[in-house]
Order: C-alpha cells, then structure tokens, then sequence
C-alpha cells in the first residue's frame, strides 16, 4: 500500500455466513472510509441484518475477513482480536443503534444513566462531569431534559431512538452501525430523526453502516449504496447514482416499486 | 421484656428439647419405628434417597422420622451425613436394559416386545380415600401374580428406535474422561451432561415438576412423548482395582424415564427424535418423568433452538434446582440482619427527611 | 447393609468420635487450603471450590464454618459473632458446633481469639498480623443484581470492566443526592477485584483497607472462597465529587457512651422509646468494665446488657 492511498476504516473480504443449509452473505467485500456513510438495502431475508452483525463483531462469519483500523494495531481482523479489545472498541469506538431501542437501552435505568454508561465505562469517575455530558447529549438529540431522571421505558418511540443514539454517540465513535434507525416510527417522527441524525453524523464526521429496506433513508442519510438479494450484492454505487439510475432489473423494481407507493 | 433476639446456649437446648417433645407426640400412641417407614412409607423414603443422593432406605427412614416427615429436613440430613462418607470407587454404569422389571409401560407404542407391565401404581386408582385404611388391619393385602413371570427380554424402547436410526444415538461417554462430581467439584457452566443430569437427579421434586409443566403449556415446547418409564432392580457393579473385572455387590431400585421429542434434521443429521432423559431411586416417577422433560428443555442449545424459557435456561434450572440449598437460603433471612436493616432504616430516614424538606419547601413556594 | 450392621456402626457413638478433628476429613480441609492459598494470591478473585454439605443449612455460614474448619487448630481460640456479638443464636450455635466436633477453646474477647468468625461485622477492636477473620458470604458476586449471569459475570471479572457498578451509583445519586448503599457496599480490592464485602455495614468498609490480619471470605452455598491479605489496598466505590462516607449517629452508645462504633437500635416500648447500643457486645462491655458509662447504663437494662447465666429462656 502506497502512503498516498489512504486506508480504509473498515474492510470486509469475502464475507460468507450460513445458519445451517441457508446461505444468509455470499462472499461479500467492501471498504469503507472515515467520515462516509454506506447503505445496505433490501428487502427482509436480502442478508443485510446478517451482514451488519458480521461486520460489528456480534457474529462471527462462516467465511471471510473483517479488519477494523483500530488505534493500536492498525488495520486488524476484528475477530482476531482478544475479547477484551473487542469489547472496548465495541464501547469506544463503535456504536450500535438497533432497530428495536430494548436491545440497546437499559429500559429501567434512568435516560441519564443510560448515556451515562458508555462514559463510565470508559472510566469517567466524576459524577458532576459525568452528568453534564449526559444533559449535553440528551439536548443535542433534542430530549426534554426534565426526563433526564425518568427510565427509557417511560418514553415514546421516538425518544427511545433518540436517546440511543445519545447513548452511542456521547464517547464519539467513528463508526456506527445502524439497523432500520427509524423502523417502526410514524412518518413525521421519522422524518425528524432522520434529519438529526443526518446533522449529528456529519457535524460529527462519523462513519456509518445503515441497514434499512426503505429507500427514502438511504437518500437522506447514504452516501453510497450497496443493494442486496439474497445474500448477494446486486449493485453498489453513489446513492444518486443508484437511485437514479439503477442498473440491475431487482433494483430496478426496488426503486420503482417505491416510486409507485 | 426484651429477648426475642438475642438467645443463649441455653434457649437452644430448650427449643431441642421441645422438638423432640413434638417429634414424639402424645406418648400414649405407640412410637413410630424405623421398618414402619421403610415398609409403609416407601415412596417418602425413595425421595429422600433419590434427592439426598444416597441408596440406604434405613438411614432414609431414620431422617424422615428425625424430621417428623418434613421431606426436604430429611434429604438435609441425609446429605449432612453423606459428606462425611468416604469414597471407595465408582461403580459400573447400571445396565437398565438388564433391569428386573416391576413396571414397565410406553406411550409410544401399543404393544411391544415385553408387553406394558403396570406394576403398583396410583395411575387408575379412584382417588376415593379408603376409609378401611383408618383401621389398623388384621390381614395383609395380597396381590394376585400373573402366571408366568414377566418377560425376560424387554428391550428398552429407545433402543428399539435406535435400531432403526430414528433417534438420535445416545453416545457413550468419553470413557477416558472422570465422571464429575458435584458433591466434590462445584458446578461449572456450560454444564456438561454429567453434571447436568446429577444436578437434575438430587434436584427438587416439586421444582423440576414445575419446570417441566411449564414446557408442556408452551414455556419451550420440546414435543414429548412418554417413551418408556421402566422401574425395578438393577445390578450395581465395581470393579476392584485388584481383581480388574466387575463383581456385582448389590442391587438396587431404580424408575427410569425416556422421554421422545420431536426434532428436525438439518444438512448433516437426518430427521429423528431426540430424547430427554431422566433417573431415580426407588420409584419416583413422577420425578423421573418431570426430570426427563427439563433435561431435553436444557438441551434445547446444544440442538439448535433458542434457549427463550426458564426451563431452558442452563443457569436458572441448574443454580435452582437443589432443594437444600434453596431451603437453607430462604430460610436464613430467619437470621438477624439487624445490622444491615439499621443501616437501611438509617439511610431511609434521612431521605424522608430530605423528602419532606423539598416538599414543605414547594408548599412554600 | 443389616439393620443391625448399622445399629452396631453408628448407634452410640459421641460426635466427638463419630467425626473427624473439625468435622471435615483432612483430604478436604487439604483442599480448601489450597483454594484459600490461590485466593490469598489472587485477592479479591473468588475462587470456586467443592463446597462439602454441612450438618448447618446453606445460608447460615457453612462457607465461613468450612473455611474456619480448615484453617483452625486444636491450639487455636476461636470467637464467632453475629451481628457483632457472641451470643446471638447463630453465633451460639457454630461456636457449639466447633467445641463438639474440634474440643477447641473459644472465647468472647477480640484479643485472645486467634481466629474470629463473623457474619455482618467486622470487630470493633483492632485485629493483629497473628489474627485471622473469616468472614460469612451470601452472595460473593458483588456484580450479581446487574448482571444474572455466571458467564457473564466471569467476563466481566476477567476483564476488568466494573463500569455497571458505577452506574448504580450514578442511578443513586441522580434519584436520590447521594449512594444509598449503606450495607454489602462493593470495593475494589488491589486496584484489580470488584468484591463484596459481605453484609458489613458500610461503616466497616474502611477497616478492610490495610488490615493487618487475614481476611478470608466463605460462600459455601454458592461455593467460592476470596480473600484479603494482610494490608492491602481496599477501596470502596465512589465518585470523585461523591466520596464514600460511613454511618454516623447522633447518640452514643447507651450503655458505654461510645461514639466510635457502630450502633444497634434497641426499641424499648410501643411509644416510640428506643436506645443505641453498640452491636459488638464484647467491645461494649470491654469499655463499661473499664468504667465508661453511658447514659442510659444502671437503668432497667435488657437482656443483652445482663451477663449471660440471667439470661431468660428464649425459646
């Protein structure tokens, strides 16, 4: 590798996943860099769960490499890695934001304490500190802060999803992996997270891996795409590009079929 | 007067005292003996065996009489005394194909080499109580016998699918491999199948009953079916060191339950039933049974389904499961804890007082 | 296995004789010590080991009494506390237990004990290098409410990642304006083991820190040994802005007019009457036999505060 080419944050080589006989990614590879954000779409079943949780670390693929650039090693097979340097890079400089918020949020510890966790565990020990970052967050993502003491699961949605993503962006990750951020939301809530996630990632200038089957998220929040079927990718390319002038026949129906709702 | 709390040496031996008054009970009804135990209360004495983890059915009537028929006092005592015992060696595995068969019954199949043996057995009995039973009888009942003993070769019906590859084998241990002991080594997870079925073994009758209900109504559906319950005497085998073949030195009653559930194949295993497995003392079926059914649950992991139920759950079962150290547990909140609750008493006394400061301020306000 | 095999085996035998020195065979004891001996290299690490069943039930110091067993001596003088003092039923009864089955010396004085096994104090009175405390677990996983998990739990001891904890505390303080843990409170022991202290009250906490004597902790329930060597490092959790503090009481002891110890709440009547006495009764009366008086001392005094041969039938 020459110094002028820059190397990638993450990158995935022949990735292949099987649950049994079901093939779920067939040989899948990708870069992507610091600071871009990259959509999977496709519809349920297309593999793109699956690939995502190959590509955070939370399943370990049948086949196939992914190396993260991380502080210490550099360019490292993240599966290769100890458990303990995992689970700090899943803490630090990673974030996930599920799709359903119980998988992400502690649903009985208060909205504070939840953003509050990924600070401490990274071995803030000042409670005023520790707080007022939390407050900080919680208003960025535009939470009431008088809810700051009640438990996620006394929340909206919305707030829910909201919250998690104060919860994962508080220790600034440079990369976050995001399953269907605004699935199952009404479209008006939709429509507003998508707009503050858009600010947050760039003013912040994370990159991202969302996975979404709605083609109006890409467009918002992508700047690549990649297009799955059955655990295959179909076509990848700029989103525009993509969702302009879309060249393989699935996605051809994908965007039409959009276009026609 | 205040001594409620605090009570001395002398207090214990006075409340010893009275609880061997109470065991007794009125002196003028003759003393309950040993052999009564051991012959008429058989099943009280198998549980107590089965779950105290020791085959001796005079000690096991002794607890129950020490502890006045409290079952789950009377396994304590036989466990108390267990572990004090040495150890001589481990015995052959029991043969239960080689069984001396009292009852024997499947669900599975209507009829089968051997035939249904019920045996004694509360199953079609008339729950009516029997009020000659208030009486002290002057005959013994007596059972009629079959004319001809029962049958000899009585395949396990296991073993009876297994030849035909229609459950999954059962496989024989890593013979090379020490059989752990939970009685010696504390439990390690994940729990091996030794250690799984022991834990099971000595576990709670009641609890697993519970547990394996709550699979039938759909708390981890395992698809069951009664395979074989098979009860009777079994050889028990040890090989001395010095002789370097196996010597019969007894034998003992076992109920032995097969359970067979449903399981589909995947690309390497072809379609067959699975088995959950279960083992007693005596004749427990009962526990047997509801034994075999949390052992499969416990498997769900190892074949491939998602462990979601308590009867699932490795660590919940297993941690749970033995009745002495949940009784003990439970019971220990009995103990003084007063320096912990004063420490609690203190702390919410101070934030009611912060409470109701902030609140007479807001009134304020 | 004849009945009258058995009666001739086991009938008419004395405890004493019935069993081995301590009530454990050796071969056991041998393997608690080793257990012990990893723990004390390890400290704060919980050691898992293969608990015996005890003639006491779980729950009721059958770790701390295995541990006390393997440890003790026939020249040893053993003192056994509950709720820091040596006449509570539970302590009456291990006590007795070791007299019948070890014929050791016991005693109630902190200073002659060579070993002190408690349950929920640690004494009052400073302990010595020649000294050993065995201290009664409940529940030895301090990360067990957070996190139900044995595996889990594993990990998170393996890898250092206490952070959960915190978030406890943070929890507390954010609902309340401070940590209301006030008992079983968690430290950190040699800057690399979360560990429970036992049910102590928090109060006792810093006596851990530094402590000249061995500590070693018994669970035999949920069947793991830790322990704290001689001096070292203990450290309770906190906050940088919210430092831990210990109990502290607006009387002082009733009977002794102590200031420093830890107090009990005596209810007198139903009007709401109630005293403070200490809860280690043998530092109690170690100060009023050296003439310290409390307030309330040469009053009606309960039972606790007579010596022990008036004392009333309990049961």
């Amino acid at each position: 590798m020459t110094e002028a080419a820059p190397s990638p944050l993450l990158r995935v080589t022949g990735l292949t996943h099987r649950y049994g006989e079901i093939v779920a990614c067939r040989d899948i590879s990708f870069e992507l860099f610091a600071r871009e954000v990259l959509g999977v779409v496709g519809e349920s079943g297309s593999g793109k769960t699956t690939l995502l949780n190959c590509c955070s670390a939370h399943l370990e693929p049948t086949a196939g490499r992914v190396e993260y650039d991380t502080r210490t090693h550099g360019l490292a097979d993240v599966f290769g890695l100890r458990e303990p340097e995992r689970r700090m890079l899943m803490r630090t400089d990673w974030g996930v934001v599920h799709q359903n918020p119980r998988d992400g949020l502690r649903m009985d510890v208060t909205a504070g304490g939840n953003v509050a966790e990924r600070l401490i565990m990274t071995g803030a020990r000042h409670y005023g500190r520790v707080r007022g970052e939390a407050t900080t967050w919680m208003d960025r993502v535009e939470l009431e802060l008088d809810r700051v003491d009640d438990p996620p699961k006394t929340y909206t949605g919305g707030m829910q999803q909201r919250l998690q993503i104060a919860r994962n962006l508080v220790t600034k990750p440079r990369l976050v992996f995001m399953d269907e951020p605004t699935g199952g939301l009404d479209v008006s809530v939709q429509a507003r997270l998508l707009d503050l996630l858009r600010g947050l990632v760039r003013e912040l200038g994370i990159a991202a891996i969302v996975v979404t089957h709605d083609l109006a998220v890409t467009r918002l929040l992508a700047d690549r795409l990649m297009v799955m079927r059955r655990g295959e990718v179909v076509e990848t390319g700029l989103t525009d590009q993509v969702l302009d002038d879309p060249q393989n026949p699935y996605t051809q129906l994908l965007v039409s079929s959009v276009l026609q709702v | 007067m205040y001594v409620a709390v605090k009570g001395g040496e002398k207090a214990i031996l006075n409340s010893h005292e009275l609880l061997a008054e109470r065991r007794r009970g009125d002196p003028e009804v003759s003393e309950l003996g040993i052999r009564q135990i051991k012959e008429q209360l058989t099943l009280a004495v198998d549980r107590v065996m089965t779950e105290g983890s020791i085959y001796d059915p005079d000690l096991a009537a002794l607890a129950i009489k020490q502890a006045r028929g409290d079952l789950v006092e009377a396994i304590f005592l036989l466990r108390a005394y267990r572990t004090t015992l040495a150890r001589f060696g481990a015995t052959e595995p029991i043969d239960t194909a080689r069984m001396a068969v009292q009852r024997r019954i499947s669900a599975a199949f209507k009829d089968l080499p051997g035939g249904q043996v019920l045996g004694p057995s509360f199953d079609y009995t008339h729950r009516l109580l029997d009020f000659d039973l208030m009486q002290e009888a002057e005959t013994a009942p007596e059972a009629e016998r079959a004319p001809k003993p029962v049958d000899d070769d009585m395949p396990r019906v296991a073993d009876i699918l297994d030849s035909e590859g229609l459950i999954e084998i059962d496989e024989p241990d890593d013979e090379e491999r020490e059989v752990a002991d939970l009685t010696r080594q504390p439990l390690t997870f994940p729990a091996e199948r030794d250690q799984r079925l022991q834990n099971l073994a000595r576990g709670d009758e009641g609890f697993l009953l519970a547990l394996g209900y709550s699979t039938q109504r759909g708390y981890g559906r395992n698809h069951p079916f009664g395979g074989e319950i098979r009860m009777g005497e079994v050889a028990v085998e040890l090989t001395p060191e010095e002789l370097g073949f196996p010597i019969e030195i007894g034998e003992i009653t076992v109920t032995e339950c097969q359970m067979i559930n449903q399981f589909k194949g995947n690309e390497d295993t072809p379609p067959q039933f699975t088995r959950g497995y279960g083992l007693t003392f005596g004749h427990c079926e009962r526990k047997a049974m509801a034994m075999a059914l949390v052992d499969r649950a416990l498997r769900s992991a190892e074949l491939g389904e998602t462990p979601a139920f308590p009867a699932q759950d490795e660590e919940f079962v297993l941690y749970h499961a033995d009745n002495v150290e949940a009784s003990g547990f439970v019971q220990h909140l009995k103990l003084p804890h007063y320096v912990d609750f004063q420490s609690e008493l203190q702390m919410v006394r101070r934030l009611r007082e912060q409470f109701e400061a902030r609140k007479r301020g807001e009134a304020a306000e | 296995m004849t009945e009258a095999g058995r009666s001739t085996a086991t009938a008419g035998r004395s405890v004493g004789e019935a069993y081995n020195f301590a009530y454990l065979d050796e071969q056991t004891k041998r393997m608690i010590r080793r257990c012990i001996l990893k723990a004390v290299a390890v400290p704060g690490y919980q050691v898992p080991f293969g608990s015996r069943e005890m003639p006491l039930p779980y729950g009721w110091g059958t770790g701390g009494i295995q541990v006390t067993a393997s440890i003790i001596g026939p020249d040893d003088t053993l003192k056994v506390i509950d709720q820091g003092a040596d006449d509570t039923t539970n302590a009456v009864s291990i006590r007795r237990f070791f007299a019948r089955v070890a014929g050791i010396e016991t005693t109630d004085r902190t200073a002659e004990a060579t070993v002190i096994q408690t349950r929920h104090r640690i004494p009052e009175h400073p302990m010595r290098e020649d000294q050993i405390l065995v201290l009664q677990v409940p529940k030895p996983e301090p990360m067990r409410y957070l996190e139900p998990r044995e595996l889990e739990c594993r990990k998170i001891h393996g890898f250092s990642e206490y952070g959960l904890m915190h978030v406890q505390l943070y929890e507390d303080i954010a609902k309340f304006g401070e940590i209301t843990t006030t008992y079983d409170y968690p430290v950190m022991v040699n800057r690399r083991h979360l560990m429970s202290p036992t049910p102590i009250p928090k109060f006792d906490n810093p006596k851990m820190h530094r402590f000249p004597a061995l500590q070693l902790f018994g669970a035999g329930r949920e069947k793991r040994i830790y322990a704290i060597p001689p001096y070292t490092e203990v450290k309770s959790l906190d906050f940088d802005d919210h430092p831990f503090e210990v109990q502290t009481w607006d009387e002082c002891c009733a009977l002794c007019g102590a200031e420093d110890s830890f107090l009990d709440e005596v209810i007198t009547d139903d009007e709401g009457g109630k005293m403070f006495v200490c809860s280690d009764s043998h530092y109690c009366g170690e100060r009023r036999a050296a003439g310290h008086v409390g307030p309330m001392e040469g009053e009606d005094a309960p039972s606790f505060a007579r010596p022990a041969d008036q004392e009333a039938d309990g049961s």
